[in-house]
């Protein structure tokens, strides 16, 4: 095969080769933008009833009169701290449409809980219903995008958390965009880091904007009252308040 | 490359195309079930968490 020749068979297999990786960044896009919600959604949805206490809450016209859970007032109970990806709260928000329900697990790493299990606690953070803050983060797109609505919230929406026992009901105080380094928005009172909280508060954090890793959205929120699973769902979650 | 690969799959050309169908499935199952999810976080892309 003469110089000449062998150069050409060469250009031709460097084509196609990167044809091929062509071929396989464009699927790659397919993945990621479509198929992990395909496979999140169904895994998401799956872990909430893996966890056997986190029945549907019922529509506000099928909870019978005595259905409500009265709210307590006191310290409200803490659950252990959660192992490694364990999944051990849910949250409902209803901005995010009827029926919203996402489980709520231990780490904020991409492959150990966001980009499968959902909802991700920022370990050390404060437990849902301790003084300081409890705060989360959720993908915005793909991955089940958990926080898809994430800027739809506005002041004195609900978020409520669930775990076993215990209804925590939080309402959205303010939103924010901030920088990726700017770690004072989960400090125990949010923006002031060093600070000895004296409420309960809630962060939520997703990326910002859509697709972008410029900037992190941001919401804040505070606890309002606690109540006990066992009673009933919260009167906010019945159509009331 | 795929030329030569195509010369030298067995059979006639309804067994190649097969062969190719059943290759191409395989690789792209591959991908979408571990090399993407492996590769995804290394990727500055969709970050949503604050830290250092």
């Amino acid at each position: 095969m003469s110089a000449r020749k062998a150069a050409a068979v060469a250009t031709g297999v460097l084509g196609e080769l990167l044809i091929t990786a062509g071929v396989v960044l464009g699927l790659f896009v397919v993945w990621q933008l479509w198929w992990t919600d395909v496979v999140a959604e169904r895994a998401q949805v799956q872990i909430i009833e893996d966890l056997g206490w986190a029945a549907p809450v019922p529509a506000p016209s099928e909870v019978p009169d005595d259905g409500i859970a009265d709210p307590q007032t006191g310290e409200p109970p803490v659950v252990d701290t959660p192992g490694p990806s364990e999944t051990f709260a849910t949250m409902i928000v209803p901005r995010f449409g009827d029926g919203w329900e996402r489980a709520v697990s231990e780490g904020v790493t991409r492959s150990g809980t966001l980009d499968q299990l959902g909802i991700g606690w920022y370990p050390h953070s404060a437990l849902p219903g301790e003084l300081g803050n409890f705060a989360v983060a959720g993908h915005r797109v793909t991955f089940g995008k958990p926080f898809n609505q994430i800027a739809e919230l506005v002041e004195g929406d609900l978020v409520v958390v669930r775990t076993e026992e215990v209804w925590y009901v939080y309402r959205v105080t303010e939103h924010l965009v901030v920088l990726p380094h700017q770690v004072e928005v989960v400090a125990p009172v949010p923006g002031e880091i060093g600070a000895e909280p004296t409420e309960r508060f809630i962060t939520l954090t997703s990326c910002h904007p859509m697709f972008s890793l410029r900037e992190r959205y941001v919401v804040h929120g505070v606890m309002e009252y606690w109540a006990w699973t066992a009673d009933g769902i919260p009167a906010e979650l019945a159509g009331g308040a | 490359m795929y030329g030569w690969i195509w010369r030298h799959l067995p059979g006639p050309t309804w067994v190649r195309v097969a062969t190719t169908v059943v290759v191409c499935a395989v690789v792209v199952g591959v991908l979408f079930a571990w090399v993407f999810p492996a590769v995804a976080p290394l990727i500055p892309f969709n970050q949503l968490t604050v830290g250092e």
